[in-house]
């Protein structure tokens, strides 16, 4: 039996799962034993994506829930990556902020947002200073762990060579600490997001994906809900595999620095 | 190697020990320092008076409710609720996720039915699913468990199944060849070896249990929990109530870590050496 022949059977064998599961699910919805508000019919719901996408007001939904993850990450990065790179190059730095760091760390970042919604009112403020918390502190461990795993031999020869402190921080720390800071990066985009949508459902503002699938709890939209379910999913899939995937393809896989990284 | 410094501690002379107690002094003291400043800084706004009281309350006050709400039994019955949660959710899926992903990782055929399902469901943040499940299962603890369970199960799945494709081939040969039958294979070999991913696997698992927990103790409206008491003193603009209830929190959660993964992990993997205690 050569390679391709079991890759193809693979192939069949998850589309026949995905086929067998789908209609196993259409024959519970049509059976009427559930309530069909509860568990619409597969059509039933590609029509109230299809209808929602039409409409505009998915894509409206799903722009807000992007901008604010988008600014709570970036705010994200622009603290932790400066934070990390201080707090592994200079040691006082690292004894303040540490001990902080790790107390705060194991705090949900779903904790906070009754307190958050106190102090800054309900909407977009409140959701993306949750996605600012719940992002940094994946992002400023790696970048800070990447910092202090850079090869000190490395550093060594390009001191040796003449490289000044700019140059030293540029052309070696940086690069060699890139395949965490992008692992970094990577794990807390998958925070931000799950924190985006969950503070969208308890901070409820009035535009957002995670909002909508409450929303539409109170009217037992299931349809709804699922609709924007596979909306939330397809977008974190899109992040998650081609910006971050080609991001890494660009920088460390490119310099070859990922085999390091991962061993 | 364990032994040889406990001796060295020992039988050390009077100096060298009281210079460790010393250091061990330091350590805590500058442990501590950072939390001194940023507490005299939120005393100091506080005091002020820059923002309402009530909305911003002195260290005080959060000590005075945090023993207030100890004594009077109301904290330890909302910290032990939303601890048998987590318990029972991680439970359901720190069994299903280690079951599905050994077979996933065993079996060509499991492969190919679970990976496109897990595959899919993954990506979706936990909480999306909340109130889909909430329609489905109602307010409550089944709800919120299930929801824990099902969250949490992914990671332990994904670590599991990468564990035992991870098992070097040299180790099932040699195995096999020194006469080991399919049983002896899995419980000497395969698991030991895969053990190692199937703890991060859990660990992960647990962290994302915990961090979905007090969200969905919001949302599902359960009498009693962290997370539901959080959420109810907002209502009453109990900042102090909530600070208490954050900071109990923050305990369980440092406690989750330091307490169960770390003495797991010196119990097996590091006393196995697979890997070395950082």
């Amino acid at each position: 039996m050569s390679e391709t022949t079991t890759t193809t059977r693979s192939y069949i064998r998850s589309a026949l799962t995905l086929i067998v599961v789908a209609a196993l699910y259409e024959a519970a919805a049509r059976s009427g034993y559930f309530a069909a508000a509860l568990m619409p019919t597969l059509p039933a719901i590609a029509k109230t994506l299809f209808a929602g996408i039409a409409d505009g007001s998915l894509i409206e939904h799903a722009a807000f829930t992007l901008g604010r993850v988008l600014a709570g990450f970036v705010l994200a990065v622009i603290v932790s990556i400066p934070l990390g790179i201080l707090m592994a190059r200079f040691k006082p730095v690292e004894n303040f902020c540490l001990p902080l760091v790790s107390a705060l760390m194991p705090i949900p970042s779903f904790a906070l947002v009754p307190l958050f919604m106190l102090w800054f009112g309900i909407g977009d403020l409140t959701t993306v200073l949750i996605v600012f918390y719940a992002a940094t502190f994946p992002l400023l461990f790696n970048t800070w762990s990447g910092v202090r795993a850079v090869n000190p031999l490395w550093l060594r020869a390009a001191g040796s060579m003449g490289a000044d402190e700019g140059r030293l921080f540029w052309k070696v720390i940086i690069p060699g600490a890139s395949p965490f800071i992008i692992t970094g990066m990577r794990q807390s985009f998958l925070r931000a997001w799950i924190a985006v949508v969950g503070a969208e459902m308890i901070a409820a503002s009035d535009w957002g994906l995670g909002w909508v699938i409450f929303d539409a709890k109170e009217f037992l939209n299931a349809d709804v809900m699922l609709a924007s379910l596979i909306v939330i999913g397809a977008i974190g899939y899109v992040f998650e595999r081609l910006v971050f995937g080609s991001i890494e393809k660009a920088t460390v896989l490119r310099w070859g620095m990922m085999r390091a990284a991962k061993g | 190697m364990q032994d040889a410094v406990n001796t060295i501690a020992v039988t050390g002379t009077d100096g060298r020990s009281t210079r460790r107690a010393a250091d061990h002094l330091r350590a805590i003291l500058r442990n501590i320092f950072p939390f001194l400043v940023v507490g005299l800084l939120w005393e100091i706004v506080a005091r002020l008076g820059v923002f309402p009281p009530r909305l911003f309350p002195t260290l005080e006050e959060v000590a005075a409710s945090f023993v207030r709400l100890t004594v009077s039994g109301i904290l330890p019955h909302h910290a032990i609720e939303t601890v048998i949660r987590l318990l029972s959710g991680f439970a359901l899926a720190a069994i299903a996720g280690t079951v599905i992903g050994i077979l996933m990782g065993r079996s060509r055929r499991a492969e190919d039915i679970m990976l496109p399902l897990v595959s899919i469901c993954a990506p979706i943040p936990g909480l999306a699913y909340a109130p889909l499940f909430l329609l489905w299962f109602g307010l409550g603890n089944v709800s919120a468990v299930l929801l824990v369970g099902f969250v949490s199960a992914f990671p332990v799945i994904f670590n599991s199944w990468t564990g035992v494709k991870a098992v070097k081939e040299i180790w099932l040969r040699s195995a096999v060849a020194l006469g080991a039958d399919d049983r002896r294979l899995f419980t000497h070999v395969i698991l030991p070896g895969a053990l190692p991913y199937i703890l991060t696997g859990l660990r992960l698992g647990l962290a994302q249990a915990w961090r979905i927990l007090v969200a969905v103790e919001m949302l599902a409206a359960v009498p009693w929990g962290l997370g539901w008491l959080i959420f109810g003193a907002r209502e009453f603009l109990n900042t102090d109530v909530m600070l208490a209830g954050i900071a109990v929190i923050a305990l369980i959660g440092i406690a989750l870590e330091k307490l169960v993964f770390q003495k797991i992990e010196d119990y097996t993997v590091v006393r196995w050496g697979m890997v070395t205690a950082s």
